[in-house]
């Protein structure tokens, strides 16, 4: 073997060896013991079985993961909602200005989530700041319970998860031609025609990989409602932490953890499809 | 009209995005220990965590993690990025499947996956756990960033090297190492703030011997707030804020 041979060994073995032994590996236990029995001393034992699966669908789980899917879906029909102006005022913003804020946008998205959710504790507690200010400019007489509801678990996903939906936005309307928009209002098209025929379709891939970012995330992120919530709003990422920390049930919590997987390749696949499709019309 | 509706919406995200996280700062400053008045500036509750060995173990605990396994994850990406940047290999598209699966997958299926992975193997829960599991979660950035470097520069600069007589590894030390440089630093130290700041992965592959931050946060957040807690987030907070600051300007650099 030659020294140019030895390196590329070394460069792709190393690598290829990690991502098998600890992501494809892993990965396929999950899928594996989904379908195996459940056993109190060593997890999981033959026979292979589908009880899991029907499991997850009795009215008691199907519950949780409905419950869990609302949850995601409106989580990011909010941050699309309060995301997607941001992102377009933010890529109209004048030239000299665009890299501050967009530095800006990049700080949350890589400062601890679990931080910012505790920042939201503290505002939101029964003594908290915003109690204090509503008490004391006497807009409330009592302190609103904000903490441990739906409401404040919300709050928490879309402050941890708007990043996410920002940036890829933004990567694709600060790339969108002007001039387009140009055209088609020499065309005689109004605003409301503008974006809906111009500029949401061109940024369509932008809101899938966004969407991807939030609601996949939204669905694992369980300590929010732990933090924020009430006992009662439990996302699927609590259910698959209770199964393997709490009850033990591995083959369950696999199941469950097959669904995000599932779900993760289902929007993946839209998100090619509708890329695909774009580039397409792109080219011709 | 149109201006002020774009300024308005902007200015009032970035105060949500900072509000909350700014409260938490100056109230870590705060000398009340109960009400969130404000009593004064001091010092106390950073003082109080020097004094806390409990606090002062896992911090020390999660720099160790997250500085060995961003190195690790910093080497073994960049010849990653290498290898699929410059290679054909069996396989290759599998590889960047599972890249691109591993930004994409969420987190708490790798936590899971992992823990079993780990118990079936019988491997103690721990240090090591630890840090095989930062390094598979911080591998797929560093790959992703430094191939993006390498594919933006002319390859016919390490022909000319190679014409001119340099071996593999010279090649590589020499000439492509100084180029993609940046881009290593940044991955390094986005990997070192994405091992310090997780909490899901971590909280399925650590054992009750050794505690990291994070998960320290975690438990005392659910038992109530204190004072302390503040500071100590305040200070993971501007840890990240000066390596995610760093990263960006060698990020930019090579757009230059």
């Amino acid at each position: 073997m030659n020294e140019k041979q030895g390196f590329k060994f070394i460069a792709v073995f190393l690598n290829m060896t990690w991502f098998a032994l600890f992501v494809l590996a892993p990965g396929l236990m999950v899928v594996g013991i989904s379908f195996l029995t459940r056993d109190i001393s060593t997890f999981f034992t033959w026979p292979l079985t589908l009880d899991h699966y029907r499991e997850l669908v009795d009215p008691v789980y199907a519950k949780v993961l409905k419950n869990s899917l609302v949850y995601s879906f409106n989580t990011t029909l909010l941050c699309l909602g309060i995301g997607y102006p941001f992102a377009w005022f933010l890529s109209r913003a004048p030239g000299h200005r665009r890299p501050l804020l967009l530095m800006m946008v990049i700080i949350p998205f890589w400062t601890s989530s679990l931080i910012r959710t505790y920042a939201l504790v503290i505002l939101m507690k029964a003594n908290g700041l915003i109690n204090t200010v509503l008490l004391a400019a006497g807009i409330v007489s009592e302190p609103v319970s904000m903490l441990y509801t739906d409401f404040a678990v919300y709050v928490g996903l879309v402050y941890s998860l708007l990043p996410f939906m920002i940036l890829p936005l933004y990567a694709v309307l600060e790339k969108l031609d002007i001039r387009l928009m140009e055209a088609a209002r020499d065309l005689g098209a109004n605003s409301l025609q503008v974006f809906v025929h111009v500029v949401l379709p061109l940024s369509l891939p932008g809101v899938m990989a966004g969407c991807i970012m939030v609601f996949l995330p939204a669905m694992g992120l369980f300590y929010i409602p732990d933090l924020l919530g009430g006992a009662k709003t439990m996302l699927v990422g609590n259910f698959i932490k209770n199964q393997f920390l709490t009850t033990g049930n591995w083959p369950f919590g696999s199941a469950a953890s097959v669904f995000l997987l599932l779900l993760m390749v289902l929007m993946l696949a839209i998100y090619f499809f509708i890329s695909s499709r774009f580039n397409r019309s792109q080219l011709s | 009209m149109k201006r002020w509706i774009g300024i308005s919406w902007v200015s009032t995200v970035f105060a949500f995005l900072y509000g909350p996280l700014l409260v938490l700062m100056v109230f870590s400053f705060n000398q009340a220990r109960h009400t969130t008045a404000w009593q004064g500036f001091s010092l106390t509750w950073y003082a109080s965590l020097l004094e806390n060995q409990y606090l002062l173990d896992a911090f020390v605990n999660s720099l160790t993690v997250a500085f060995v396994s961003s190195l690790a994850a910093t080497a073994m990406g960049t010849l990653g990025a290498f290898a699929i940047a410059w290679y054909r290999f069996a396989g290759k598209k599998l590889f960047f499947g599972l890249v691109y699966s591993v930004m994409m997958s969420p987190d708490i299926v790798m936590g899971i996956s992992l823990l079993m992975l780990f118990v079936t193997a019988g491997i103690h829960p721990g240090f090591f756990t630890l840090l095989v599991a930062h390094i598979t979660f911080c591998l797929p950035f560093v790959i992703v960033l430094v191939h993006a470097r390498i594919a933006g520069f002319d390859p016919a600069v390490v022909d000319a090297a190679r014409d001119l007589g340099a071996r593999e590894h010279e090649v590589f030390f020499k000439i492509i190492f100084p180029m993609i440089l940046p881009a290593v630093l940044a991955g390094w130290l986005l990997s070192f703030t994405l091992s310090l700041d997780d909490v899901i992965i971590s909280f399925f592959v650590t054992g009750p011997g050794f505690e990291i931050l994070p998960l320290k946060i975690y438990s005392m957040v659910k038992l109530g707030v204190t004072p302390e807690v503040n500071a100590l987030c305040t200070i993971l907070f501007v840890l990240t804020l000066a390596a995610v600051l760093v990263a960006h300007f060698l990020i930019k650099e090579k757009k230059k």
